[in-house]
């Protein structure tokens, strides 16, 4: 005799979780990843234009660095490597577009291990860091190979580009006392000019920001504090030194401003959380880099200007706590 | 007296979810044949719970006090159908409550079909003489037949409507913006049924003293507007339309977005002047104040992608939710969340036998598709939690307090002001649970304050 087999009727199965139960569907910790990806085209594309096949491989270099790694340092950890969550390729691409195209690929792709292991995974991964990876990455390289990155680096007299030929903008107006030409506003806006590859072209960072803006990847904020505190900085630094070369225009157009106010201020990690204290921090971020290059033997500031800028967003953090709807517990009524 | 159409007035931040609504929003309102026994809960409540004042085997009939409590913050439940009582058992609430409950076996005549439609909704209602019905009678009336807020949180309305000499009122706010989605409920209250909410609008105000009265609706519902725009003038009842964001129906935010005014940090909207009444439960103020009837059913929703006929339910309290799905055809194979209430505020529930109470404003049920398959990640910092939150606190870092046991951190970040609306949780790239987190951080803090 068979025992008759237990028949289940079929039911669907229901699942239990705390609310909400719905989430906002096309906006995902990934996707805001991607969304930097995407915007990075432009900037990446006019670096292609500009510098042809040392920007594919400068680029492709830190990626493949950063990715790796990732893997690397998540495996040293005991963790599963979060490649798919695509932070370690925006802090890859964001290495690369920040280097000259001169620098060799060992610089890169050390540069991106330092980005990703003293920057990241030293703190505990995604979401733990205190200093924007990328920055850190470069930071390391910029002390490390102080020669490949130095302003006279970015010049090769026998570079088959003409544009290689040719002194980066803010080490034109760094190196000589008054009496140089720089480069008009229009070619510096265009990004038609010597660099750092992603440096260039504020409008291509204008482009791939706005759209990061627009999907809220980014918070607005940041960019538009950091562009004006950059301006208010260059209006008080023209004031000073009326001699000057660099206009107010040519401090927003020339060098890294858009590229870091859109790119590399805007990281989430990094940045204070409420609107007031992101205000302060883009404003913290533009002045520095003003200052900087002002006042400092560097051309550029946003490295240091950056690093500062998010050792400071705890600071920020607990300054900017916003008030609630209606005040705190604790204070007396009455309003109306 | 109606507003102008001027531009929808609303409150800061908040998310717009999808609406959803087009499930059971154009389906009439339906009785639900009388069932083979309920189960009454004996807290249903914000308070004290009931004792039951029926013996095992007693009869009742429909509207018979089943349980009261002596407590001043508390609620009688009444049968909500005509039978005979059972032995006292438990069950669980979909909040996770346990609860006694009084089962009632059906027997005898009932009030049921068409009938119990127009006990409810139908017939006459007074539009005159409605200001000569002194405010401790409707205070007492409201009293007996148990009413609390029908909107969710379920507050004992007598307790709302006798605010004492102390804090004068001005304005009545009727909140009838549902601005959780898939609830359609309230919708069809004022679709078919605008008089009674009107008048009981009416009747609020009288107890407390207002002189105005304002009936907030979402802009999504234009037959709702409509309907109530023909009917409120008569009774000097103002409309106001608000827009379409979630949390629109929440006390501070609705009070914000028709009056402008601010309810402080851990204050009531009775400190600003005003009493905000569901439609629901105003409709069903008119019915205990002018018919002497108790709260004994309410309009539900069933609807979502998991049931088979989505539908709007007049349920007697205590129906199994089970049998509030059956009466909506059942769920479809791929269902695979149950939520009493709306999807964003409301509870999923494990336990398909509770009874419905006088808060449960509908059942959401979700297929497979319409759950979230994006994985938990380490907070970004992003701050869209922030750029959401209705209140203006800093979820992440409550919760990431909340998470390290922190509790004094949190409080410090103002969680006691967190209405658990869950657009942060909403809104968040990375799936945290930021409103479960926080809601433990608000349970540890209250009782270090207890």
């Amino acid at each position: 005799m068979t025992a008759e087999p237990v028949r289940i009727a079929p039911a669907p199965a229901l699942h239990v979780a705390p609310g909400p139960h719905l989430t906002v569907s096309d906006f995902t910790a990934r996707r805001m990843m991607a969304d930097v990806l995407l915007a990075l085209l432009p900037v990446a594309g006019v670096a292609v234009w500009i510098f042809r096949w040392y920007a594919v491989l400068q680029i492709a270099v830190c990626v493949a660095a950063a990715l790796l790694a990732e893997a690397l340092f998540s495996r040293l950890r005991r963790r599963r490597a979060p490649l798919d969550d695509l932070s370690a390729a925006v802090t890859g691409a964001i290495l690369g577009l920040s280097l000259p195209w001169s620098a060799p690929w060992y610089v890169g792709a050390i540069g991106a291990f330092a980005a990703i292991g003293l920057g990241k995974a030293a703190f505990g991964g995604l979401g733990q860091n205190i200093f924007n990876p990328a920055m850190v990455g470069r930071a390391f390289v910029m002390v490390a190979f102080a020669a490949s990155l130095a302003g006279g680096a970015y010049v090769r007299a026998e570079a088959a580009l003409p544009i290689l030929t040719q002194a980066t903008p803010l080490s034109l107006a760094k190196g000589t006392a008054g009496a140089v030409a720089l480069p008009g506003l229009w070619p510096l806006f265009l990004g038609n000019v010597n660099g750092s590859l992603g440096e260039t072209s504020a409008l291509a960072c204008l482009v791939g920001g706005l759209y990061l803006c627009w999907r809220r990847s980014a918070a607005w904020q940041i960019p538009v504090w950091t562009l004006a505190g950059a301006a208010a900085a260059a209006v008080v630094a023209n004031l000073l030194d009326p001699a000057t070369p660099l206009t107010v225009l040519h401090h927003l157009f020339a060098g890294a401003l858009f590229f870091c106010a859109f790119f590399i201020a805007t990281d989430p990690v990094t940045s204070p959380l409420s609107p007031r204290g992101r205000a302060v921090f883009g404003f913290g971020v533009g002045v520095l880099v003003v200052l900087i290059r002002t006042l400092s033997s560097y051309p550029e500031g946003v490295v240091f200007a950056i690093l500062l800028m998010n050792s400071v967003t705890p600071l920020i953090n607990r300054g900017t706590v916003p008030k609630p709807f209606g005040g705190a517990v604790e204070l007396p009524g009455g309003a109306k | 007296m109606s507003w102008p159409s001027r531009r929808a007035r609303t409150f800061p931040h908040g998310v717009h979810p999808p609406e959803e609504k087009q499930f059971a929003r154009d389906v009439p309102i339906e009785v639900v044949p009388t069932p083979a026994a309920v189960a009454i809960p004996l807290l249903q409540h914000l308070g004290a719970p009931c004792q039951a004042v029926v013996a095992s085997r007693a009869t009742v009939a429909l509207g018979d006090v089943v349980g009261r409590a002596e407590a001043p913050v508390s609620a009688p439940v009444h049968a909500s159908i005509a039978g005979v009582v059972q032995r006292e058992s438990v069950a669980t609430l979909p909040n996770g409550r346990h609860v006694t409950t009084v089962p009632i076996k059906a027997a005898g005549e009932q009030l049921e079909g068409q009938a119990l439609y127009d006990a409810h909704f139908g017939g006459d209602w007074p539009l005159a003489g409605l200001d000569e019905i002194a405010p401790a009678e409707i205070v007492a009336a409201a009293g007996e037949a148990g009413l609390v807020g029908m909107g969710g949180a379920a507050f004992p309305t007598h307790v709302k409507l006798a605010p004492g000499p102390r804090r004068p009122v001005d304005t009545v706010l009727v909140n009838g913006c549902e601005c959780e989605p898939y609830l359609t409920a309230d919708e069809r209250l004022m679709r078919e049924a605008a008089l009674p909410v009107l008048v009981g609008a009416k009747l609020v105000a009288r107890a407390v003293g207002a002189k105005r009265i304002v009936v907030g609706i979402e802009a999504n519902k234009p037959e709702a507007i409509a309907e109530m725009r023909r009917v409120a003038p008569e009774l000097g009842i103002e409309v106001g339309v608000v827009a379409t964001k979630y949390p629109q129906g929440a006390e501070k935010q609705l009070v914000y977005a028709l009056l402008q005014r601010i309810v402080p940090g851990g204050k009531l909207p009775l400190d600003v002047g005003v009493v905000v009444s569901n439609v629901a439960t105003a409709a069903a103020l008119a019915r205990a104040v002018l018919r002497g009837a108790p709260l004994t059913h309410r309009v539900m929703t069933v609807a979502g992608h998991g049931v088979r006929e989505p539908k709007n339910l007049l349920v007697p309290i205590g129906l199994r939710l089970s049998e509030a799905i059956e009466a909506a055809g059942g769920l479809t194979d791929d269902a695979a969340r149950v939520i009493a209430g709306g999807p964003m505020m409301g509870f999923s529930v494990a336990y398909l036998d509770a009874p419905v109470t006088k808060g449960t404003s509908g059942l959401t049920v979700l297929a497979a598709r319409d759950l979230d398959a994006e994985p938990e990640r380490a907070c970004v910092r992003c701050g869209r939690c922030v750029d959401v939150c209705p209140m203006g606190l800093l979820p992440t870092r409550i919760a990431l307090a909340a998470r390290y046991g922190e509790w004094e951190l949190a409080g410090s970040y103002h969680a006691r002001l967190c209405v658990e609306c869950g657009c942060c949780a909403f809104a968040c790239p990375s799936r945290l649970p930021l409103v479960q987190l926080i809601r433990v951080a608000k349970a540890r803090l209250a009782k270090m304050t207890a």
